[in-house]
């Protein structure tokens, strides 16, 4: 039986790569390396105003200052940084006003993607912004958020038309200087998503951005901020892919979240970049600050991910609870395979009274691959009657493979209750046996094991991204269940 | 014969290491080249490192820098001291016959008592036994500590001269405990080095209680390196009571390697000292062998315990429990660092972590970091930590049968620890550290019966 096992473990996690086409569009980058002279060019390129160039001369000084972290539990061969390009877009034709003038190649690279560019596709009810090598190359539903009041447009559009609430909220949650990738990142992200929802409007619709890394040695650095004003309230999707490539291909990004009095923020992620193939060659390496910062009284964000892809994953989605009675979430589901390596996982700091987080991460670890989950509770002794409660399990596929758990929790009040809890193990031979007994083949029944498992994490994401991630899960994992 | 060296206010590294350059025929004399020939890597490896401090992710929590600074006495040798201790001095537990035996600043004392031991057993002085038995010591000596990744075992092995020594040969039972009585007593401030070697053959049984006590109100700074091996089937227990008084720094580095079939038992209570750091690490290194890993911390005023935890998991079916429980009151501070391995192919592997700490004041703190690494797939492994307070409706409860809150409060605490105590395999040490936790929570002088000493940490305070 355990053969069986074994040969339907291999099936379910050999599944392969469905994104891993490149398209053939004329893109404009820039030379490669990076120096002072490349920041000030992406700034001029993008015809940013003097405190953006500013902001990023800051970030690439402080950036030339600091070192590489090493302390993750990750094999990262040396990231040579004078060989990356900088700056990739495609070439634009003119400004885009309406989708006919869009690039059909580019169109058709994001309708095979499965994703509903065409407004036509109004029923899917959700607002994208496509973004293809860190350069946003079309926003849907633009003017209906628009009657709300609501902004969501490029970063670089925001940058022109919303100056002062650009200079007011970027860096707020991540500082230029926060750590070595924020930093490169700063000094040379291309583009990203804005975000603004006001006072007192819930958002109608799910927000999507969907990231497409395209060109060939580029990285992708692209910065993401989403500000909820008092009591409002926004979902936002991200999904990302790359085309498959030998060479490594770096992706620093930054999510900035601020959310103001009693508002609330729903950050959802499904993240597919090429994994590398089955020796371990290739990939994305990704290397993302995320952050949110609960800065009003009762505001709540929720961080959930699913991490399938990826060679190299080195991220924590944080949330920083300043305001009395904030909540912070974090939902994970990390599946390796391969030779993928993941070190993820969320700090929750507790600064105001009363505040709350959860998390819950599950990680999957199949081939030899490498999973960890690292996590930071810190409650400050002001922070008090503060509340936390974690929740780590990791599933083996395979005898080959390790998950890891490393949690830090750091207590400074009496009053406050942390609680963390831990579990790693297989998918037992009697939960198989069980399923067997009832009818159930051991194939559908490692599956239903797994979809069970994950589930309380898979339940937080909107529903049209849930059915993608079940599917992306069942790829992710093909060919290694046992 | 020079006695004790005294070092020049040491804050630095370069003066520990020159105090070992410029006495060096000091700390070679007496020893056997095995002892001699590892100084010089523990040297490098000590210099390399450096004192540990929050920079090292070993040490995140626990600063050693300020522990080092002052002047203090070295002992690279033995020194005499004017009272007879055994007779003054009795740690007794009530109800149990133990064999006593006691070390001075580090040093083997040489009016120990000859025990009466089963033929072929030996304890008595690291020492002596090196000289005596140099082939079985060297085959041992420092074979598990690695000083290039432990600060404390390279200070440890490059001043390293005599301690307590254990031999139990194949198939011999020791139903009698081995009470050890560790005495820091000194005119100034002192530092001293304590090396131990416990062998537990084959089929064999041994029972090790240590406990650490001040008898000057001096500064004192402890570097004990205790290396333990036992072999298949063996059993061995090792309890530690640390009850120095808060001048003092408590630093102890244990390193267990476990055979096919072995089971020990490790319990460490911290209930009095200044700076306590408990470094262990097992290795089972033989299928079915079983680690059970206890401890508790009681602390208050400004005390720092930090209870460090590494249990490697090296071949299939083994098991290991570890469950650490801390109270901290005041402006104490506590620290635990728990981390399962599990080596590849180590399949069959059971592992428990637990850590729960509360906290009696607003001023004081818990960092915890629970850790597992597994590299095999067919295991149970899990950990939790929890922090939290006394439960409310628990207090409420004995409130309501009338109960004083501050009765009800320390029968709830006594309750939360007393669950690592009820582990101790010997029975009536069980009652004596309950007694002592007790006693402790109660903040009243814990004098043991037929003792003429006073040891008692708050009076040396």
């Amino acid at each position: 039986m355990a053969e069986t096992q074994n040969h339907i473990l291999n099936e379910v996690t050999q599944g392969e790569y469905k994104y891993g086409f490149v398209t053939d569009i004329e893109t404009e980058t820039i030379a490669k390396g990076l120096n002072e002279d490349v920041v000030r060019k992406i700034s001029e390129l993008k015809g940013e105003p003097e405190f953006m160039l500013e902001f990023r001369l800051n970030a690439y000084r402080k950036w030339l200052q600091m070192e590489m972290p090493e302390w993750a539990h990750l094999k990262i061969p040396p990231i040579d940084y004078q060989d990356i390009i900088y700056y990739a877009a495609p070439k634009k034709k003119a400004q885009l006003d309406s989708l006919d003038e869009v690039d059909p190649e580019l169109l058709n690279t994001f309708n095979k993607l499965g994703i509903p560019l065409e407004e036509q596709k109004l029923l899917s009810g959700v607002a994208v912004d496509a973004v293809m090598d860190s350069v946003s190359v079309k926003t849907t539903f633009k003017e209906t958020l628009a009657e709300k009041g609501i902004i969501f447009c490029s970063f670089s559009d925001a940058v022109k038309e919303h100056p002062d609430l650009v200079k007011k909220y970027l860096g707020m949650s991540v500082p230029y200087d926060d750590n070595y990738f924020a930093a490169l990142n700063s000094a040379v992200f291309s583009d990203g998503s804005f975000i603004y929802i006001p006072k007192g409007v819930r958002c109608p619709m799910e927000l999507s951005t969907y990231f497409r890394i395209n060109a060939a040695k580029t990285g992708q650095f692209e910065r993401t901020l989403i500000i909820a004003d008092d009591e409002s309230y926004v979902s936002y999707l991200e999904g990302c892919t790359a085309p498959m490539r030998d060479e490594n291909q770096l992706h620093a990004a930054v999510v900035e979240i601020i959310a103001l009095e009693h508002a609330e923020v729903k950050y959802s992620t499904v993240q597919n970049w090429y994994p590398g193939d089955k020796a371990g060659r290739g990939g994305i390496y990704n290397f993302v600050t995320k952050r949110g910062l609960c800065k009003g009284e009762s505001s709540k964000i929720s961080w959930t991910q699913v991490e399938t892809g990826s060679a190299i994953t080195w991220k924590y989605p944080s949330c920083v609870l300043m305001g009395e009675n904030s909540v912070g979430e974090f939902y994970s589901v990390a599946v390796t395979n391969n030779y993928q390596q993941a070190d993820t996982g969320t700090k929750m700091i507790h600064i105001g009274k009363n505040t709350r987080s959860r998390i819950v991460s599950k990680g999957i670890s199949a081939g030899f691959s490498d999973n960890s989950y690292r996590g930071l509770v810190k409650v400050i002794p002001r922070a008090e009657n503060s509340r936390n409660f974690s929740q780590c399990d990791s599933l083996l596929l395979g005898d080959k493979c390790g998950a890891h758990t490393f949690p830090y929790i750091e207590v400074g009040n009496k009053s406050s209750i942390v609680e963390h809890e831990a579990t790693t193990s297989k998918i037992g031979e009697d939960q198989i046996f069980y399923c067997n007994q009832r009818g159930i083949s051991t194939e559908d029944a490692v599956a239903m094991i797994i979809s069970g498992y994950v589930r309380e994490v898979i339940n937080q994401l909107p529903m049209e991204f849930a059915v993608e991630a079940q599917k992306l899960l069942q790829i992710s994992l093909e060919g290694s269940v046992g | 014969m020079k006695e004790t060296v005294a070092t020049q206010n040491y804050t630095a590294v370069e003066d520990i290491t020159g105090l070992y350059q410029s006495n060096t025929e000091l700390f070679l004399e007496g020893s056997p080249d095995f002892m001699n020939d590892v100084r010089g890597k523990a040297l490098d490896d000590f210099v390399r490192q450096g004192i540990p401090s929050t920079k090292d992710e070993n040490y995140k929590y626990t600063d050693l820098r300020p522990v080092f600074e002052g002047d203090f006495n070295v002992f690279p040798s033995y020194v005499d001291q004017e009272i007879d201790f055994l007779s003054l001095f009795k740690c007794d537990v009530p109800k149990l016959d133990t064999f006593v035996i006691l070390t001075v600043n580090g040093w083997y004392y040489q009016r120990n008592r000859n025990l009466d031991l089963p033929e072929g057993v030996i304890i008595g002085s690291l020492a002596q036994a090196a000289r005596e038995h140099p082939e079985l010591v060297a085959q041992y000596y420092g074979k598990q500590v690695k000083t290039g990744k432990d600060p404390l075992a390279a200070l440890n092995t490059l001043l390293a001269k005599d301690g307590l020594f254990i031999y139990v040969p194949d198939n011999i039972v020791i139903e009698k405990p081995l009470q050890v009585i560790n005495l820091l007593r000194a005119k100034n401030d002192s530092f001293s080095t304590q090396r131990n070697l416990f062998i537990v053959g084959k089929n064999s049984q041994l029972k090790v209680v240590f406990c650490d006590h001040t008898l000057s109100k001096k500064k004192f700074v402890s570097n004990k390196l205790t290396e333990i091996y036992v072999q298949e089937n063996a059993v061995f227990d090792f309890y530690n009571i640390q009850n120095q008084h808060n001048e003092s720094a408590n630093l102890n580095s244990t390193f267990i390697c476990q055979k096919a079939s072995s089971n020990i038992q490790i319990n460490t209570a911290s209930l009095h000292g200044g700076v306590v750091r408990n470094n262990l690490e097992v290795l089972l290194n033989g299928e079915y062998a079983e680690a059970n890993v206890y401890g508790i911390s009681l602390t208050d005023n400004k005390q720092h315990v930090d209870n460090y935890t590494h249990v490697d998991h090296a071949k299939p079916n083994c098991t290991s429990n570890q469950l650490f429980k801390n109270v901290l009151d005041e402006e104490s501070t506590g620290a635990f660092a728990g981390r399962i391995h599990v080596w590849r192919d180590a399949q069959k592997t059971v592992a428990f972590q637990r850590n729960n700490n509360v906290l009696m004041s607003a001023n004081a703190k818990i960092d915890t970091k629970p850790q597992l690494v597994i590299d095999a797939n067919d295991v149970k492994c899990s950990h939790g930590a929890t922090v939290g307070r006394i439960d409310t409706e628990a207090l409420f409860y004995l409130r309501a049968r009338g109960i004083s809150e501050k009765e009800a409060k320390l029968l709830l605490m006594f309750a939360f620890v007393h669950e690592v105590i009820a582990q101790i395999r010997v029975k009536p040490l069980q009652e004596r550290l309950d007694e002592l936790v007790d006693k402790r929570f109660r903040g009243e002088i814990s004098k043991c019966h037929k003792c003429m000493f006073d040891c008692n940490p708050k009076s040396l305070k």
